[in-house]
């Protein structure tokens, strides 16, 4: 069990500081575990930011790790889960040219079917978008290739768990009202 | 408002250091901090600045002056080099828990990034070693961010804070005003402790047979010395100490049954494995103390007191967590355990220590063979200061000796550098250990080879006339290398002999009175004249060449595995 690797979305409320994200980086680093994903936005919370980092890692590691984060002084509170416990998507562009979508029908069908969105059109290329899971988007990345992919690209995970993580009572803070 | 109000950014630095409450600083001047150089000229009948003649030995000189005055250290560089060279000394205060802040200068905040002349992102490359860091551009955030340096520095579990400040931010001018911090929302030192936790502790104590503590550098830093003494003669238990732990429970206390870990004693390392009850206070389970984890205490319960929550179940998982500022949370135990004595399983210490005296510590310090061995040293210095002297130590076979045969009364005595063992930190610290305590004699006592990696700051102590004892015990070898070579790698002795040069010698080069002893004789007398003498002064022991420490429990092995010789 103690070596039983796993996929953890590790979130990261903290101040907003130049130089956390190498002192967060540098806590994964330290350990040899690569960063699958990551992702930094404003949270629920005024100026308070939250990093929401994807790792493959032992629960045994994940939790040693959480509480050298919390350690860090500009982080307020870090919690880890497993996909089961959280509600999480990735976006993807796909930037195919023009001419492919006129020249083979298919293309249209695969867009229609996967439920892409279309972003922009110009007279030499267009834009896909998709949001979803990350099967989601390989799916429509192996549709779309052999029709010639001039750029793709795939944001890191972002997610929200399941149940409350409190973080405001950790501030003395009511945003519930 | 007029610019008449107005100060720089580099007197306000100074000003800043002078509302914490700071009188000395370690540090080294260059090009991008010298508009504070400049102002601590002006406020020298103030500050204190000690010239080291390396920017290493400044951080181990306020390390020195830290762990034995409880103060923080200050320390002051310039970019580029100035601030790499501090990296060793930052890094041995994050893992020794060393209250320390260090300001650098960098290169003014337009040339961020341009590669100017000594421009380093010392800022990134401290971040692992800090406790916190933080780079400044503007004059007007320094008193703000050095009193939160300050508090963080020296709060809950202390730590090396680094502050880099442009020199645009030293020159610009701006309106003084110092708060101090009193808090960060996101940070909090000390976390509250259970009284349930501590209440279901004493039930194990209350119900322990052979109950055994082992305690490290917490109690000093908690300053929790008394309360701890008062704890551990209520219950009876035996306790042993980590390395850093060293010197909160004076050696002779009847219930000090000596140090844990790999060159620790024989009975507390075996007896680990046979306690009911492991209390650890203050202490990290470095894998130093545990050997092989899988194999560490697996027959006793735990409780772990400790001021950092990342330290509950990172090595050993415990059955209790009591958190918490160990002064507050050890008398409430105390008044909730039985008085006991636990007299039979303290003789079993006693036992064990009669084996490893007949077997190692009779002949390391009565030795009857040629050669001079260190504990015999040790045993006059001993003799010498009756056990009142702060002993620096540097990293290798004379540490784990001075460690294992010194004699202390008083706490914050022993000052070493446990967790990331650098050599050359002693002579450095010591002379910041005088410093931090010029009425007590301060012994140094260091190897051949440490000793060379900071040797130059022999200046130092000559320019300050602190009066350090320095002792070399001189193997001419990289001795627990050496030891290890012999031991794991049949006798390859792959460059760590050393051919060294006249100690003596160089000493007097720097005017420090030296002398140098080959013969058993001669060693009482010359350790007498050092202790003596009212100036620094220069002792070099040639020892034997090719002794072991033992006990010894090798890389991986059992605690309970403990090898005699």
């Amino acid at each position: 069990m103690k070596d039983l690797k796993n996929t953890y979305t590790v979130s990261i409320y903290t101040e907003n500081n130049i130089g956390l994200l190498n002192r967060i980086s540098a806590i994964f680093l330290k350990r040899h575990i690569n960063i699958e994903s990551l992702t930094t936005s404003p949270s629920e919370i005024d100026n308070i930011f939250r990093f929401v980092i994807v790792v493959k890692s032992t629960e045994f590691s994940i939790q040693r790790i959480i509480k050298q984060i919390e350690k860090q002084i500009e982080v307020i509170a870090s919690f880890y889960h497993t996909d089961d416990q959280t509600i999480f998507l990735e976006t993807a562009l796909y930037k195919v040219k023009s001419k492919s979508l006129f020249d083979e029908k298919h293309i249209q069908k695969i867009i229609k079917n996967s439920q892409a969105n279309i972003v922009t059109v110009s007279p030499n290329y267009f834009v896909i978008e998709k949001t979803g899971w990350r099967d989601d988007t390989e799916k429509l990345y192996k549709e779309l290739e052999p029709y010639g992919l001039l750029q793709f690209v795939r944001s890191g995970r972002i997610s929200v768990s399941k149940e409350p993580m409190n973080i405001s009572n950790l501030l003395g803070l009511n945003t519930d009202k | 408002m007029s610019n008449n109000n107005k100060i720089s950014g580099a007197e306000a630095v100074i000003r800043s250091l002078i509302e914490e409450g700071v009188d000395l600083i370690y540090g080294y001047p260059g090009g991008a901090i010298m508009p504070i150089y400049d102002e601590l000229y002006k406020f020298q009948d103030k500050l204190n600045h000690v010239l080291t003649r390396h920017e290493q030995g400044a951080t181990h000189a306020a390390q020195g002056f830290s762990r034995v005055s409880g103060k923080v250290g200050v320390v002051m560089a310039t970019s580029g080099p100035g601030a790499t060279n501090l990296v060793t000394g930052i890094a041995d205060a994050q893992i020794d828990s060393t209250a320390m802040v260090c300001i650098t200068g960098q290169v003014a905040s337009h040339l961020l990034g341009s590669d100017a002349f000594q421009e380093t992102d010392i800022i990134g490359i401290s971040t692992p070693v800090t406790k916190w860091n933080c780079q400044i551009t503007q004059a007007k955030d320094i008193p703000e961010i050095l009193a939160k340096a300050f508090y963080i520095a020296r709060s809950g579990r202390p730590g090396p804070v680094l502050i880099d400040i442009t020199k645009d931010a030293q020159f610009e001018l701006m309106n003084f005003q110092y708060n101090k911090c009193l808090s960060v929302r996101s940070y909090k030192p000390v976390p509250d402790y259970s009284i349930d936790q501590i209440k279901k502790a004493s039930h194990l104590i209350n119900e322990s047979k052979k109950p055994f503590i082992v305690f490290g550098q917490g109690v000093i830093l908690g300053e929790a010395e008394n309360e701890f003494k008062d704890f551990i003669e209520k219950t009876g238990i035996p306790s042993a100490w980590t390395i850093l732990g060293l010197s909160a429970l004076p050696t002779e206390h009847y219930l000090n049954v000596g140090m844990v870990g790999m060159h620790g004693n024989y009975g507390p390392n075996v007896l680990t494995n046979e306690c009911d009850l492991l209390i650890a206070i203050g202490m990290r389970f470095d894998d130093r103390v545990t050997g092989n984890l899988e194999t560490y205490a697996k027959q006793a319960k735990v409780i772990h007191m400790e001021i950092d929550p990342a330290e509950i179940n990172k090595n050993v998982e415990c059955d209790i967590a009591v958190l918490g500022n160990i002064k507050e949370t050890i008398p409430l135990l105390t008044s909730m355990v039985n008085k006991s004595s636990h007299k039979s399983w303290l003789e079993k210490f006693s036992f064990h220590y009669e084996i490893e005296y007949k077997k190692v510590i009779n002949n390391e310090i009565n030795p009857t063979k040629n050669g001079l061995t260190m504990a015999e040293v040790i045993k006059e210095i001993n003799n010498s200061t009756n056990g009142d002297a702060i002993i620096v130590t540097d990293v290798g076979q004379h540490q784990m000796v001075t460690c294992r045969y010194a004699k202390f009364n008083k706490s914050k005595s022993n000052i070493t550098s446990g967790g990331l063992g650098t050599m050359g930190f002693a002579l450095p610290a010591a002379l910041g250990a005088k410093m931090g305590a010029p009425e007590r004699e301060v012994v140094a006592v260091i190897g051949d080879g440490g000793y060379q990696m900071t040797i130059q700051e022999l200046g130092t102590i000559f320019q300050t006339g602190s009066a350090v004892k320095i002792v070399v015990l001189n193997n001419n070898f990289l001795g627990m290398v050496r030891q290890w070579q012999q031991m794991f790698f049949d006798k390859r002795y792959a460059s760590t002999e050393l051919v060294n040069p006249d100690f003596v010698t160089i000493a007097k080069g720097y005017y420090l009175e030296a002398e140098k002893v080959s013969e058993r004789k001669n060693l009482k007398g010359a350790v007498n004249r050092m202790i003596k003498s009212n100036k620094p002064y220069f002792l070099e022991v040639s020892v034997e060449k090719e002794d072991n420490v033992f006990p010894m429990i090798p890389t991986g092995a059992s605690v309970s595995d403990i090898r005699l010789e």
